[in-house]
C-alpha cells in the first residue's frame, strides 16, 4: 500500500527524450491506468517506477520517499510483463517461490505464501507445471500470483492481457477488478487499449509522446476531454470531429458554421475565441441525431452500415467533402450504403476544440 | 522395424525410384564406407597379435594359433593340420617339438598314451587358423604401460577445462548478451578477431607465459590457456540473446542479484547451446595433441594422446598396442556425441555457427 508520486520526471535515451515533465500523484490504494498509442512512453514510464529504467529527470516519491536511486528490487515493487516473463525452466511453484527464495525467506513461510496466491488465482491444481503446460490465461495468472506473493507495495502491470483472446481478456479484466478490490492495494495498469481503461480504471493518465494530456476518472475524460488527442482516444467509436469556423463568439455561447450552411450554437466560453477562427467541433457518434427533416442538419454521404442487433452503426463521409462521421443509431438502422441520412448536432453534447488542438471550456453552468 | 523399412525403401515421388533415389543411396553408402571403414579396420586390427598384423597378405578378421587343452594340467598346445602319406590329413596338437620334427598328438587322445604319439616332419602339417580376439592387447596395455595414469590425465585435463570453459564463456557471453556498456560491441569484435589468429602464432607466447607462471609439467598447464574461446563465447552470446530481456528484469524485480540471474535462469535457459559447447570442448581437449606436447614433457604427465605418440618409437613400433589404445581414445568422444548430439544439430542450428 503506497502512495506514488512523480515530479517533474523525464527519460531521455541518448538525445531522445521520451518522457517529458511528468507530474502525477497516485493515491493509496488506486487504480491508476496509463493509456496511450504505442510508442507514447507508457512503457517507458512504468519502468521508471520500478526501477527498471533510471529517471534523468525529476524525482520518483514512494510514500514521500525518492526512489530514484533504491534498485528496483528494494521498491517494494512487483510488476506482470506483457510476455508474463515466466520463467519457463521452472514450475509454477518455484516460479512464485523464486523472489521469496532471493529474500532468503524461512521455506515455511513460501510454502504459505505460495498455496494463498494459488488459492487466491485457482491455480492450486497447476502447481507443479511448467509455464509451456498452461494456456494463456493460466499464465497470466501464475504471472499475477508471483507478483501477489511478494506483497508489494504497488503492482505495475504492463499491458498484461494483451496476449489473450478476446473472451478471455474481458474474464481477466473483472478478474484483475476483483483482485484490486480484494488487495487494496495501489496498482498501476499499462493498456493501449481505451476500452480496458476505462472498464477497469479509478483513474485514467492519458499519454501521448511522452506527455501527460489529461488525468481523470473515467467519465470524466469521456464527458470533458482536455483536448482533441484525448477526445479521439477515448470512446468507441471515434468521436467526429467536424472542421468549422466561428461565426459567433458570445462570453457565453460560441456560434459555428460547419458545412452546408449548418449553424451550430454551442454553450461555451467565447472569451478567447475570434470570430472567423478556424476551429473543430467534436460530437460522439451517440450524440448525432439521425432523423430526416431535421433543421440544420448535416448531409451524410453512407458508405457502411454495421448492424449490431441492438444498435447500429452509420459510418460514412459529409457530403461534398471527405470528412469521414460516424453515428449510432438506436435498434436496426434501415439506411443502405449510397443513401444520405441527416444529422443534426445537439450543441449542448458537442464538444470544441481551438486551432491548438483544446478544448474550449464549456460554461461554469453546463 | 517396418516404420525402418518405409524410410529406408522411401523414394522421390511416388512409385518405382528416381534417378536421383539410385544416386542418393549411392553417394550415402560411398560416404558411409569412407568413414566407416578406416574405423573398422581399426577396431578389427586392434584385436590382432603383433605377428598377424605384419601378416601379407593381411586379413579382415583377426585370426590367432588354434589351441586345444591338453592332459591332465589342461595345458593349451597349438593345432596343427598333418598330411600324411596317403593323402589323407588329420588335426594334431603339437606336444613339443625338437629341431625338425615335432611330437604330436590327435586331438583328444590321451598325452599318456605313447601309443597314439606321432612324430612328424615340420614341412608335413600347417598351422590351423581360428577367429580369435587378442585381447591381451587392451589387458597388457593396463599391465605394461601406465596407461590409467594417461587416461586419468586425459580425463582429467578434458572435464577440467570443459567445465570452466563453460563457465568462463558463459560468463562473458552473458555480460555481451545482456548488459549494455560502452564499447561492448567493441569487446565482442576484438574476441571475435581472434579467432582469426592462427593457433601456432601464439605457441610460442603462450609457452612463454605458462612457463614464466611456473605451469610446465603440469595439467593446469594444460587447461588455463585453453578455457577462454573465442567460438565458446559467440556461440553463447548469440544464444543468451534470444532469452527475453523481460526475464531478466522480472528477475530483477524478484530480488535476484546479478550472479543469481546468471545462474538460476540464464544458464539453465542456455543449455542446448552449453551443450554443443561441451561437445565442442570435449573433443577439442581430448584430442588436443600439439599444446600438450609443448606444456608437457614428463611421461607421467602424458595425456592419451601424447602416449600414443610415444608408442611410435625411434626403432620400434608396437603396433598392436598403439591400435588398442587408438580405440580406447576414440570411445570417449564417441560416447559423449552420440549421446549429445541431439543438442548438436539443434544447438548449432539455433546459434547459427558452422
Amino acid at each position: 500500500m503506497a502512495r506514488l508520486e512523480l515530479a517533474k520526471v523525464g527519460k531521455a535515451f541518448g538525445t531522445t527524450q521520451v518522457i517529458h515533465d511528468v507530474d502525477l500523484q497516485i493515491a493509496d490504494g488506486e487504480f491508476a491506468v496509463f493509456v496511450g498509442p504505442s510508442g507514447c512512453g507508457k512503457s517507458t514510464l512504468l519502468r521508471l517506477i520500478c526501477g527498471l529504467e533510471t529517471a534523468t529527470e525529476g524525482e520518483i516519491r514512494i510514500d514521500g520517499a525518492r526512489v530514484n536511486d533504491v534498485p528496483a528490487a528494494d521498491r517494494g515493487l512487483a510488476m506482470v510483463f506483457q510476455s508474463y516473463a515466466l520463467y519457463p525452466h521452472m514450475t509454477v511453484r518455484e516460479n512464485m517461490a523464486f523472489g521469496l527464495e532471493n529474500l532468503r525467506t524461512p521455506q515455511a513461510n513460501i510454502e504459505a505464501k505460495v498455496k494463498g496466491a494459488a488459492a487466491l488465482l485457482r491455480l492450486d491444481q497447476l502447481l507443479e507445471r511448467r509455464p509451456t503446460e498452461l494456456s494463456g490465461g493460466q499464465r497470466q495468472r501464475v504471472a499475477i500470483g508471483r507478483a501477489i506473493v511478494r506483497e508489494p507495495r504497488i503492482f505495475l502491470f504492463d499491458e498484461p492481457l494483451s496476449n489473450l483472446d478476446a473472451e478471455l481478456r474481458v474474464s481477466m479484466r473483472s478478474e484483475i477488478i476483483a483482485l484490486h478490490r480484494r488487495l487494496a492495494t495501489t496498482m498501476i495498469y499499462v493498456t493501449h487499449d481505451q476500452v480496458e481503461a476505462m472498464t477497469m480504471a479509478d483513474r485514467i493518465v492519458v499519454l501521448r509522446a511522452g506527455r501527460v494530456e489529461q488525468v481523470g476518472a473515467p467519465l470524466d475524460l469521456y464527458n470533458a476531454p482536455a483536448n482533441r488527442f484525448v477526445a479521439g482516444f477515448i470512446g468507441s467509436p471515434q468521436m467526429n470531429f467536424l472542421p468549422a469556423r466561428v461565426a459567433e463568439a458570445h462570453p457565453n455561447e460560441i456560434v459555428v458554421d460547419v458545412a452546408d450552411g449548418v449553424r451550430v450554437a454551442l454553450p461555451m466560453q467565447g472569451d478567447g475565441v475570434a470570430a472567423g477562427a478556424t476551429v473543430t467541433l467534436g460530437v460522439r457518434p451517440e450524440h448525432l441525431v439521425i432523423g430526416p427533416g431535421e433543421p440544420h442538419s448535416l448531409a451524410i454521404v453512407i458508405d457502411q452500415v454495421e448492424q449490431l442487433g441492438g444498435h447500429s452503426l452509420i459510418h460514412g463521409r459529409l457530403r461534398e467533402s471527405d470528412v469521414r462521421v460516424s453515428a449510432t443509431v438506436a435498434g436496426q438502422a434501415r439506411a443502405r450504403p449510397g443513401d444520405i441520412a441527416h444529422a443534426s448536432v445537439p450543441g449542448a453534447l458537442a464538444h470544441l476544440f481551438g486551432e491548438d488542438g483544446a478544448a474550449i471550456p464549456r460554461n461554469a453552468r453546463a | 522395424m517396418s516404420r525402418a523399412v518405409d524410410f529406408l525403401v522411401r523414394t522421390r515421388g511416388r512409385g518405382a525410384p528416381d534417378w536421383t533415389d539410385w544416386f542418393t543411396w549411392g553417394y550415402l553408402i560411398l560416404g558411409f564406407v569412407l568413414m566407416f571403414v578406416p574405423v573398422a579396420w581399426l577396431v578389427l586390427s586392434s584385436f590382432k597379435t603383433e605377428g598377424a598384423l605384419l601378416e601379407f597378405p593381411p586379413t579382415l578378421l583377426p585370426y590367432g594359433p588354434k589351441t586345444v587343452a591338453v592332459g591332465p594340467d589342461r595345458k593349451e598346445l597349438p593345432v596343427f593340420v598333418v598330411r600324411r602319406d596317403d593323402g589323407s590329413s588329420q588335426e594334431m596338437v603339437e606336444l613339443r617339438r625338437i629341431g625338425l620334427v615335432a611330437t604330436m598328438l590327435p586331438i583328444g587322445a590321451d598325452p599318456a598314451d605313447d601309443a597314439k604319439i606321432v612324430r612328424v616332419p615340420i614341412d608335413r602339417r600347417e598351422p590351423v587358423r581360428e577367429f580369435r580376439l587378442a585381447t591381451s592387447n587392451y589387458t597388457e596395455l593396463v599391465r605394461k604401460f601406465d596407461f590409467v595414469r594417461y587416461l586419468w590425465n586425459s580425463v582429467f585435463i578434458t572435464v577440467v577445462a570443459t567445465l570452466i570453459t563453460l563457465l568462463f564463456n558463459a560468463m562473458a557471453a552473458f555480460a555481451l548478451a545482456k548488459y549494455r556498456f560502452r564499447g561492448r560491441h567493441t569487446v565482442f569484435l576484438v574476441i571475435l578477431a581472434t579467432l582469426m589468429v592462427p593457433p601456432t602464432i601464439v605457441l610460442v607466447p603462450n609457452f612463454l607465459v605458462v612457463s614464466q607462471l611456473g605451469l610446465l609439467n603440469s595439467l593446469w598447464g594444460v587447461i588455463w590457456p585453453a578455457v577462454a574461446t573465442p567460438t565458446g563465447v559467440f556461440l553463447l552470446r548469440q544464444y543468451m540473446l534470444t532469452i527475453p530481456d523481460e526475464l531478466i528484469d522480472a528477475a530483477r524485480m524478484d530480488h535476484a542479484s546479478e550472479w543469481r540471474i546468471f545462474w538460476r535462469i540464464v544458464l539453465p535457459l542456455s543449455a542446448p547451446a552449453l551443450a554443443v559447447l561441451a561437445i565442442f570442448s570435449v573433443m577439442w581437449r581430448w584430442n588436443d595433441f600439439l599444446w600438450p606436447l609443448v606444456v608437457l614433457s614428463r611421461s607421467e604427465k602424458f595425456t592419451l594422446q601424447l602416449a600414443l605418440n610415444a608408442f611410435q618409437g625411434d626403432l620400434v613400433t608396437q603396433w598392436n598396442y598403439l591400435l588398442a589404445m587408438t580405440v580406447v581414445t576414440m570411445i570417449p568422444v564417441t560416447i559423449v556425441f552420440a549421446f549429445l548430439q541431439k543438442h548438436i544439430t539443434t544447438g548449432v542450428a539455433s546459434a547459427g555457427v558452422k
